[in-house]
């Protein structure tokens, strides 16, 4: 169970050991075996980390930080022990950096609420990028209207790319914080991360990263960045629902005002007042969610094992060959970067004449599992001039006959549309 | 050739023949000269969006366009509800939206409702599909409130 034991890397990239992990991978949709193509919404789960879970709930349960018997020691321990594991993940300083949440959402909404609470003032602004996440937009359009602030918007280019031509006048002296995505969730570009952190900082602002879709699939050093808060949810890299992470550099998160008032987040209460606990314990209010942070510990140990680089490679090869094969449909148009090496495994595309919805159930029928809507950003979604996209991602799972069984799936749908109508 | 795709399932009993048709020819697609409801619909979760036009005369839809994008349900459910309403009375269209409501909910409609609905009863296959509802049901919503709102008001 150490992690001390754990060598990145060590286990082999072999897909077929990994898929035998991941028993959903079995389950029949519609009488075909489940293409699963919709992991930048959730990934699947490996049976390594249901069974920390029910390893947990079997043998360990009990409440953290509160006992002296043998259960609540054990339950501390692992719960600890998670938080130290993500913390090395994203190489943190200190694992007290690393608080856990709900989700990216409440991570970013724990930032927007405390953090930039006490710091964005009436003409300051805030600044954003055109990809955004609904949840790394709403709560600063909240924040802005609220501190009568400003809302500014890095562009994204003609390929999806995000233009920072203008950063030096977008980002100026009143800018407090910089707030982007670290790869979009819809167009799958990868953000210039460094430099926009490199021009935060210039001009005395934080950068937050909404790294929800990059550190379930590459290597991330919150270190090598500069960013002085990381936001991801475990779910969308192999953990459980219910549990993610907001990492932040220790001199900001010590003198943030707490975000919920609780049991566990108190130093000494008296019936007058309460001073705060230290970090991470300060933003972690009433029992946290121990047997998910546990078996997130399980997840990031599943991916240590396989090596972040090994994961990046093996999916940027997924999505150099998705790109050729989707692109190779006529009828299709792909969002975001054309050059698959400037984005990550997720691939949004219209088809000329079906609508995602329509594509989205006859891929269902085909057992074929994809996104279809606006993908929680619709005023991106809307700058194509399209309400809705259909939206393939992969992971550690997929594999290149899958892709395949897109595009003919693809094209079994067209065909199917393109029947003549008896009536 | 209905059913006869490998692997597509139950897609012949969602897209039926009529509803195909529809969605491929919407009907009442020409815009309404100084129309007395004038609605935007939107279904955003789906990214279906259409613009309803009624005109009224002596409480009947004399005229009636919609426009817009969505799936092949809501477009044709739209197009099926454009070539019904024309001619009714704001009674008879309430009751229409009424039926349809029943019909893609499941529950029970009367023969003599069945025989108003006519082609509009192959939305049904939708039942099996129950995120597909909402596309369905789309612009008759919007219709029955606009209009409820257009007599009430």
């Amino acid at each position: 169970m150490s992690d001390s034991t754990l060598t990145a890397g060590s286990r082999v990239f072999d897909i077929d050991a990994i898929r035998a992990d991941f028993p959903i991978l079995q389950r029949k949709i519609n009488d075909q075996t489940l293409v699963y193509l919709d992991t930048a919404a959730t990934s699947q789960k490996p049976k390594q980390v249901i069974e920390a879970l029910t390893n947990y709930y079997e043998q360990t349960n009990a409440n953290v930080h509160r006992g002296v018997h043998t259960l609540s020691i054990e339950a501390t321990d692992g719960y600890e022990l998670a938080r130290t594991k993500v913390a090395k993940f994203i190489n943190a300083v200190r694992p007290e950096e690393v608080i856990w949440t709900r989700n990216t959402s409440e991570s970013l909404n724990l930032v927007a609420a405390t953090w930039a609470e006490a710091n964005v003032g009436e003409g300051d602004n805030i600044v954003i990028t055109a990809m955004e996440h609904h949840s790394n937009i709403v709560p600063w359009q909240h924040l802005a209207e609220k501190k009568n602030a400003e809302l500014r918007y890095l562009a994204a280019d003609e390929d999806g790319l995000l233009d920072i031509s203008e950063l030096d006048s977008i980002v100026d002296s009143r800018t407090k914080i910089v707030a982007a995505t670290h790869m979009s969730n819809v167009l799958g570009s990868i953000n210039p991360i460094a430099e926009l952190a490199n021009r935060a900082h210039a001009v005395g602002a934080v950068i937050l990263v909404d790294a929800a879709q990059s550190v379930p699939h590459m290597p991330v050093d919150v270190q090598a960045l500069d960013a002085d808060f990381l936001c991801f949810s475990a779910h969308k890299m192999l953990g459980p629902t219910g549990i993610g992470v907001l990492w932040g550099r220790y001199e900001l998160l010590e003198v943030m005002p707490p975000y919920m008032f609780g049991g566990d987040m108190i130093l000494e209460v008296t019936y007058e007042n309460a001073t705060w606990n230290d970090l991470p314990y300060k933003f972690e209010a009433g029992t946290p969610n121990i047997a998910d942070a546990i078996a997130t510990g399980a997840a990031v140990d599943y991916l240590t094992e396989l090596g972040m680089d090994n994961v990046w490679q093996h999916e940027q090869e997924l999505t150099a060959y998705a790109m050729e094969q989707i692109l190779s449909l006529d009828s299709v148009k792909v969002l975001g970067p054309q050059d698959s090496a400037l984005r990550g495994g997720v691939i949004s595309f219209i088809h000329g004449t079906i609508h995602p919805h329509d594509l989205g159930t006859a891929l269902d029928q085909q057992g074929i599992a994809i996104r279809t809507g606006h993908h929680c950003a619709m005023p991106l979604v809307r700058s194509f001039d399209v309400v809705a996209a259909a939206r393939a991602s992969f992971y550690i799972y997929n594999t290149k006959s899958e892709i395949d069984a897109l595009v003919n799936g693809i094209s079994e749908t067209e065909r199917y549309f393109s029947r003549c109508p008896v009536a | 050739m209905p059913g006869g795709m490998s692997g597509l399932g139950d897609m012949d009993e969602l897209y039926e023949a009529i509803i195909l048709d529809h969605y491929r020819s919407p009907r009442n697609t020409a815009a309404v000269d100084e129309p007395d409801i004038d609605l935007e619909v939107n279904n955003p979760f789906c990214g279906d969006e259409f613009h309803i036009q009624l005109k009224i005369e002596n409480d009947a839809v004399s005229a009636i366009g919609i426009t817009g994008r969505g799936c092949a349900i809501s477009q044709a459910s739209a197009s099926l509800l454009a070539e019904l309403v024309e001619g009714k009375s704001s009674t008879e269209v309430q009751a229409a939206v009424d039926a349809v409501r029943r019909l893609l909910k499941g529950e029970e409609i009367t023969d003599e409702e069945t025989d108003i609905l006519g082609d509009i009863e192959a939305l049904g296959g939708v039942r099996k599909f129950p995120v597909r509802i909402k596309c369905a049901l789309l612009s008759w919503v919007g219709l029955g409130d606009a209009l409820k709102e257009h007599l009430d008001g």
